[in-house]
């Protein structure tokens, strides 16, 4: 088994990515369902290990043939990346233990294993994209995950579904184009895709209108992917028409993966004095970062849909990240990374109380909730948890990306940033207000029978509510992950 | 079968007919040498799955839909496609197990690297042509199907 162990990066991708077609040979649902959880602990097993490895700062390099580079393709895994491989997994394995759940109503009967197919296609992509360190593998991994999101969007319960998967598909497809572009100008500079060999190279050449332009193609389209203010109209409906299941693993993934992707554009190839000195990307993004904060969570306000909601709220969420690296400072940057397993966790839980919510009730809109808290008491405390998570109360993750947010925020001199970011967290009071309003004080029509969601969606709800809580009280584990890989890119680069 | 007189044309003519059935074998069998000869000269296991399914296709458009859903059921087709990524993957693992990077053929043969190259490559544009095949098939299916439901 040492023998493997050396293997684990390309492992990392390639057992999701074969057990893929597997799915089609095992064809049974339950076989598929048992079969696509252990896989997915396998690939968080394997982001684990892998972590373990590079915490002493040292970089795994794996090439993919023997062909060295910057001949071959190479993975390349640092402590950042390491930390989004085990985010994505960790959130992949505790969802993929929830099932396909509402999206089984859309697949015709005895092919549920397409779904599980699709899921851990997704997976594939959302891994590779992270773990690889040449540019070219990184538009093709985010095809991957891309096409068999469309796929997974579809699904959702209503035909507007259908709707919202297709303009996904459309942004989607614009942001992976322009994605592309930039990466074919960055070659025609450099003539290389690896990203070690190209970093070294742009620094010579990035004087030049190519390179800017190549810039501005890099940060649009991997924004669109982001859903950065105001690139972000696909994602209300995608999140909001997809089945809860889908949406809790795509909201904690795909977003997240966009992010990295844009700190390693930023910060490892372009390289942070070019970026933020020369071009001044800052100007541009730390606007729009507060804009997002504070536009998401006032449309999240006036939703009537849970799940609207909530995909209103990671708009908004998205820009306390993307307000971190705009600070172009070290502590900035740890305060994005930080935010993004966090807000992970949280979103990935109130996503998959939607999941509950829409099993028991039939529904998500905010007014069928009406004494839910007394219906169903543990579905509606994981609501309670996570909601205060997104708030930033004390004592939960939230506070914790907040306070290192603010921190980074009063390190520049930045007091009004500071003073934005609490007050629009303010903002969060009063959405999670309104659901937990409508949950508790609200008398219900009818019946009041008592009956939480089954214990298959109960349980990965609450290992995510109860993780947004253990992580804000022992933050020392990401919290000093964040830090070192910020670090790392900041000192070593890439 | 009244109200489609234009497929039932193409059904009854005899010389299509019998110059499809003709054809088919030919293309099937140049499929085959796009397939292995890829290695050599021009084309490989996109090219060939693409030319293996347009001749069944060709088969089902003389013989109808049902002919060659006969001959090659769905649940085949959707087997196939996941075969063929199995077979790529598999080589790369085989590679893997015998002590070389994922992908690295130069280690199927223990005495010249080169052969095991040409054995690797072989066998995952066999995978390829698997897949592109089926896929290809399946398309036609999804589409052709559609009128029927």
């Amino acid at each position: 088994m040492s023998h493997l162990y050396e293997h684990l990066p390309a492992l990392q991708v390639l057992v999701p990515l074969m057990a893929a077609p597997l799915c089609f040979l095992l064809r049974k649902e339950a076989l598929v369902g048992a079969f696509t959880v252990a896989v997915s602990f396998v690939c968080l097993g394997i982001s684990a290990s892998l972590l373990g490895q590079v915490l002493d700062g040292h970089v795994i390099v794996y090439e993919f043939g023997g062909w060295p580079r910057p001949f071959g393709i190479e993975y390349r895994i640092d402590l950042l990346n390491a930390f989004v491989l085990l985010t994505v997994s960790a959130l992949a394995a505790v969802v993929f233990v929830a099932g396909p759940g509402q999206a089984r109503r859309a697949i015709p009967p005895g092919r549920e294993y397409l779904f599980y197919s699709a899921a851990l296609l997704c997976l594939t992509g959302l891994l590779g994209v992270t773990i690889t360190g040449d540019v070219f593998n990184v538009f093709v991994f985010m095809e991957i995950s891309s096409l068999s999101s469309y796929i997974l969007i579809s699904l959702g319960r209503e035909r507007r579904a259908l709707m919202a998967a297709y303009s996904y598909l459309i942004m989607g497809t614009i942001g992976a184009t322009f994605l592309l572009i930039g990466i074919g100008l960055m070659y025609q500079m450099t003539g290389t895709l690896n990203m070690v060999d190209m970093a070294e190279r742009l620094q010579h050449v990035n004087h030049t209108r190519t390179v800017l332009v190549a810039l501005a193609f890099v940060v649009v389209g991997i924004s669109t992917k982001l859903a950065v203010f105001p690139l972000h109209q696909w994602l209300p409906n995608a999140y909001s028409f997809a089945p809860p299941i889908v949406s809790a693993f795509l909201a904690s993934t795909a977003t997240k993966v966009a992010y990295y992707l844009l700190i390693r554009f930023c910060l490892g190839l372009f390289g942070l004095v070019f970026v933020f000195e020369t071009v001044g990307i800052d100007t541009l993004l730390m606007p729009l970062s507060v804009l997002a904060m504070f536009v998401g969570s006032i449309a999240a306000i006036y939703q009537t849909d849970f799940k609207r909601l909530l995909a209103y709220s990671s708009i908004a969420q998205i820009g306390y990240m993307t307000l971190g690296l705009s600070l172009a400072t070290e502590a900035g940057v740890a305060a994005g990374i930080v935010h993004l397993f966090n807000h992970a966790l949280m979103k990935g839980a109130l996503f998959l109380v939607a999941a509950c919510v829409t099993w028991r009730v039939g529904g998500t809109k905010i007014g069928a909730m009406k004494g839910l808290g007394q219906r169903m008491p543990w579905t509606m405390a994981a609501l309670v948890a996570s909601g205060l998570a997104i708030i930033g109360v004390p004592g939960t993750v939230g506070f914790v990306s907040k306070w290192a947010l603010v921190s980074a925020a009063l390190e520049k001199d930045a007091l009004g940033l500071a003073f934005l970011i609490m007050a629009s967290s303010v903002l969060a009071v009063v959405y999670v207000w309104r659901l937990v309003e409508v949950a508790y004080f609200a008398t219900p029509e009818g019946e009041i029978e008592k009956k939480d969601a089954p214990l298959r969606l109960l349980i990965p709800t609450w290992i995510l509510a109860g993780a947004s809580i253990w992580f804000g009280l022992f933050s020392s584990f990401p919290m000093r992950v964040s830090e070192l890989a910020a670090a790392q890119i900041f000192r070593v680069g890439l | 079968m009244s109200d489609t007189p234009i497929k039932m044309r193409v059904r009854e003519t005899v010389i299509l007919r019998v110059i499809g059935k003709g054809f088919v074998p030919f293309i099937l069998l140049f499929a085959l040498y796009v397939q292995f000869h890829g290695d050599y000269g021009p084309g490989g296991g996109f090219q060939a799955g693409v030319i293996f399914a347009a001749g069944l296709i060709l088969h089902a458009l003389i013989f109808g839909l049902d002919a060659l859903r006969e001959k090659i059921p769905p649940i085949v087709v959707e087997i196939g496609i996941a075969l063929g990524a199995l077979i790529y993957g598999g080589v790369g693992l085989v590679a893997m197990l015998n002590g070389g990077e994922f992908l690295d053929y130069g280690v199927l043969d223990h005495h010249e690297p080169a052969h095991g190259q040409h054995l690797g490559i072989l066998l995952v544009e066999l995978g390829v042509g698997i897949t592109v095949t089926f896929v290809m098939v399946a398309i036609f299916y999804a589409f052709a199907g559609r009128s029927r439901q």
